[in-house]
């Protein structure tokens, strides 16, 4: 019989025509977010092979340049975004059980988190600046041109293979940034409906996936850490 | 198939459990291990901590087993990505 679904659902103005009901719209919506998530792991995958390849045919030149990046900054970041994503999470279970305060107060800090991790990655990028260690010519007039002791530069590593791991380190981190900036403006956006009181436990999609691509941001993030920070530590890093 | 609401304490559990995943990470950068023991416990554990995100935080332990196969397809095709482009890379110096 057609008529099967629950009868309060089918005049629920956030059910659309072409689905049976809320529930079947939700799957949907988040099956449709992975489905971007597996072209977003692919995306970032081609990044991790090229960070793998350049790294195992330049070994030496990879500690010494990691070595120079901030691991302070680097690990409270790591910690800004976990905690990020737990408020996420928590966003997402407040609009379950239908707590619009804490839904709006969840999403705020989620926001706030957000826009600390970028600040603090603004500190680092003004200090690699700073530093001559933009690669290239990125920035006109400052080209690429650490210096070498500053870097504890060792006997036979050359300073062009320290700069592939910057190209690396920027493209990586840069493309994970620009995923936080969007990332912030998708929960503004669900803030402001969120304020207006959209979401419900029948019908809380958006926060949901958007809650899915935020984790994804921070898996990301996760693994690069440990890949660009840590990775010559042990070789007598300060 | 209704929707499963993760309870919080698990949320929290999960946060703590990423929070002292990445302490480890951070001691263990520093310690002197044998080859490539280094690379090895660091990736290690940053897959333990995907994956807790993965599994709790994203609901996939709760979800359909259409998210599952969509899930594993993505680390089925970065793993073909990585073993043809090495399997090239790693044998040139073959004669």
């Amino acid at each position: 019989m057609a008529e099967s679904y629950v009868e309060h659902e089918v005049g629920h103005p956030a059910l659309q025509h072409h689905f049976a009901n809320l529930e079947q719209q939700r799957e949907a919506g988040t099956l449709g977010m992975w489905v971007f998530l597996v072209t977003e792991i692919m995306f970032f995958g081609g990044m991790f092979l090229a960070y793998t390849l350049y790294r195992s045919k330049y070994p030496e030149a990879f500690a010494i340049a990691s070595n120079h990046l901030d691991i302070k900054l680097g690990a409270i970041n790591t910690a800004v975004l976990i905690f990020s994503s737990f408020t996420m999470a928590m966003a997402v279970y407040s609009t379950q059980i239908g707590k619009r305060r804490a839904q709006i107060i969840s999403l705020v800090a989620t926001i706030i988190l957000g826009l600390a991790f970028l600040g603090i990655k603004a500190v680092e990028y003004y200090q690699k600046y700073e530093d001559h260690l933009i690669p290239g010519s990125l920035i006109p007039g400052n080209p690429f041109n650490p210096d070498p002791h500053a870097m504890h530069l060792t006997q036979g590593v050359l300073m062009q293979h320290v700069q592939m791991f910057y190209w690396i380190y920027f493209a990586m981190t840069g493309m994970h940034a620009l995923h936080m900036i969007i990332g912030v403006g998708l929960l503004s956006v669900l803030l402001y409906f969120s304020v207006k009181g959209r979401y419900s436990p029948e019908y809380h999609n958006p926060v949901e996936v958007i809650g899915l691509y935020w984790h994804f941001v921070d898996i990301v993030w996760i693994f690069l850490f440990p890949l660009l920070y840590l990775l010559g530590r042990h070789t007598g890093g300060h | 198939m209704s929707e499963h609401i993760v309870p919080v304490k698990v949320y929290v559990g999960i946060f703590l459990a990423l929070m002292v995943g990445t302490a480890i990470t951070v001691l263990a950068a520093f310690q002197n291990f044998p080859g490539a023991l280094n690379v090895i416990v660091a990736m290690t554990i940053a897959v333990v901590k995907a994956t807790l995100v993965v599994l709790y935080f994203m609901h996939v332990r709760y979800s359909a087993r259409l998210i599952w196969v969509i899930v594993a397809s993505a680390l089925f095709w970065m793993a073909i990505l990585f073993a043809l482009t090495f399997s090239d890379y790693w044998t040139r110096g073959w004669t």
